[in-house]
């Protein structure tokens, strides 16, 4: 085998939410334009474009990542999760459940990123306290909560108490 | 948002990766994308070809040379430095600082090497990698060469890694009797510097760098002089920090005005120089 041929588009196989995907995408395309438009999950949304706002939070072999931020060609071999991937049997989990019960959303734009990102951090660290919380979030922005109540239900959901 | 079409190659091996860079006019390397990806949706960069680092499971790792110095591979990402128990040990500074960057999915994409090759002057590293002596490891098709930091920043967006050349590692010599230390203004909590500052401090003195006040970090050489006695009071050291700031030329914009950002420097050192004496004492 020699070196590898640039090429204007690629052949890529991966794992999204468990199933295994394989297209021709084009290099140019962003992973959030691949998720939406060519699998149809558009629970990831793009919000900002610029890697500012994180509603297009997915993980990328099990770490939290902006998908307008990585070509869909850079995923290859990669194993993805989206929002749609967490009650993927049709039972929220407990977050998506203390997100309800603490009314931690408004327009709800920015709530698959939030989600994303918080299942992440309770997966590192199942106990987070407020400041742990908010650490974690810094990449997600939301413009309607002013965050109280998502902070709340991320934490209820280490103490048990969502 | 539709990039411009641009070609894709995922070398497996260093050389491979540098063929393709020197093979293919308006190759660029990519690392983790969370600058280079962002500046081609916004036309700021227009490479022809990306060459893909991510394979290259060498560029990887941190560990240590045969000399004892901290090797940070240019693919190591932020969080694999704020997590490496090599770095707590050598020079615990850099996790630390590398922990300020962004934010979490940024800092799980975000490498070490894209950071430096950026070269962008408010990016946290250049100035504490300048103070801590790290060297830089270039490979091209015609071998490997190491330059030192202040060789290895050469302006706004350039740094010593010419067409057809590849950052493999950072060196970095592990404290002995030193005490390193960062602080600066930021905007937001862990946002974009203002002004920052980088110092550490041994029996021998202290090195100051100052970042965001030029193209490149500049060292506060003066004042380092004036603490070459090695009297590190805070009287001292803020005595030692009269007149950086006039003898800097920043630039001023929306976040500070050139008279704010000289007044930040001095600052910034003062505080810089401080923390890393209180570390050296521990």
């Amino acid at each position: 085998m020699g070196t590898p041929a640039p090429a204007r588009s690629r052949a890529i196989s991966l794992e999204v939410n468990g199933e295994a995907v394989e297209y021709e995408v084009p290099a140019r395309r962003l992973l959030v334009h691949f998720i939406r438009d060519d699998l149809g999950l558009t629970g990831t949304h793009v919000g900002c474009d610029t890697g500012n706002c994180g509603a297009c939070t997915v993980h990328v072999d099990g770490v939290s990542v902006k998908s307008c931020m990585l070509l869909a060609v850079q995923a290859d071999g990669t194993r993805i999760a989206t929002v749609e991937g967490l009650a993927a049997d049709g039972e929220l989990t407990a977050l998506q459940r203390s997100f309800n019960e603490h009314h931690a959303l408004q327009c709800g734009y920015c709530t698959p990123g939030m989600l994303m990102s918080a299942t992440a951090l309770l997966e590192q660290n199942p106990h987070p306290n407020e400041d742990e919380v908010r650490v974690a979030l810094q990449g997600n922005i939301c413009r309607c909560t002013g965050y109280v109540n998502i902070v709340e239900a991320v934490v209820a959901v280490g103490e048990g108490t969502s | 948002m539709l990039l411009r079409e641009v070609e894709y190659a995922r070398p497996a091996t260093v050389e491979e990766a540098v063929s393709l860079l020197a093979a293919h006019e308006g190759a660029r390397p990519l690392a983790g994308g969370q600058t280079l990806v962002n500046v081609m949706k916004a036309r700021a960069a227009a490479p022809d070809v990306l060459v893909d680092l991510v394979d290259l499971a060498e560029l990887r790792t941190i560990g240590f040379s045969s000399e004892g110095l901290l090797e940070i591979g240019a693919m190591v990402t932020y969080t694999q430095l704020i997590g490496s128990s090599e770095v707590e040990v050598a020079r615990p500074i850099l996790a630390e600082v590398a922990a300020t960057i962004a934010d979490v999915q940024v800092r799980n994409r975000g490498t070490v090497g894209g950071n430096v090759c950026v070269s962008d002057p408010t990016n946290h590293l250049a100035p504490l990698l300048v103070v801590l002596d790290a060297s830089f490891t270039i490979r091209g098709s015609g071998g490997e060469r190491v330059v030192l930091a202040y060789e290895f920043f050469v302006g706004v967006y350039m740094t010593a890694v010419g067409e057809g050349e590849l950052l493999t590692k950072i060196s970095v010599p592990p404290a002995s009797d030193t005490g390193d230390g960062f602080s600066g203004v930021t905007i937001g909590k862990h946002g974009t510097y203002v002004v920052d500052a980088a110092a550490t401090v041994s029996g021998e003195g202290a090195r100051i760098a100052i970042g965001c006040v030029a193209a490149t970090p500049v060292r506060a050489t003066e004042m380092e002089e004036r603490l070459a006695g090695g009297d590190f009071s805070e009287d001292a050291v803020r005595e030692a920090a009269k007149g950086l700031g006039a003898s800097l030329d920043p630039p001023s914009d929306v976040h500070g005005s050139a008279d704010y950002r000289r007044s930040l420097a001095e600052t910034s050192a003062v505080r810089a120089v401080l923390q890393a004496v209180e570390r050296r004492k521990r």
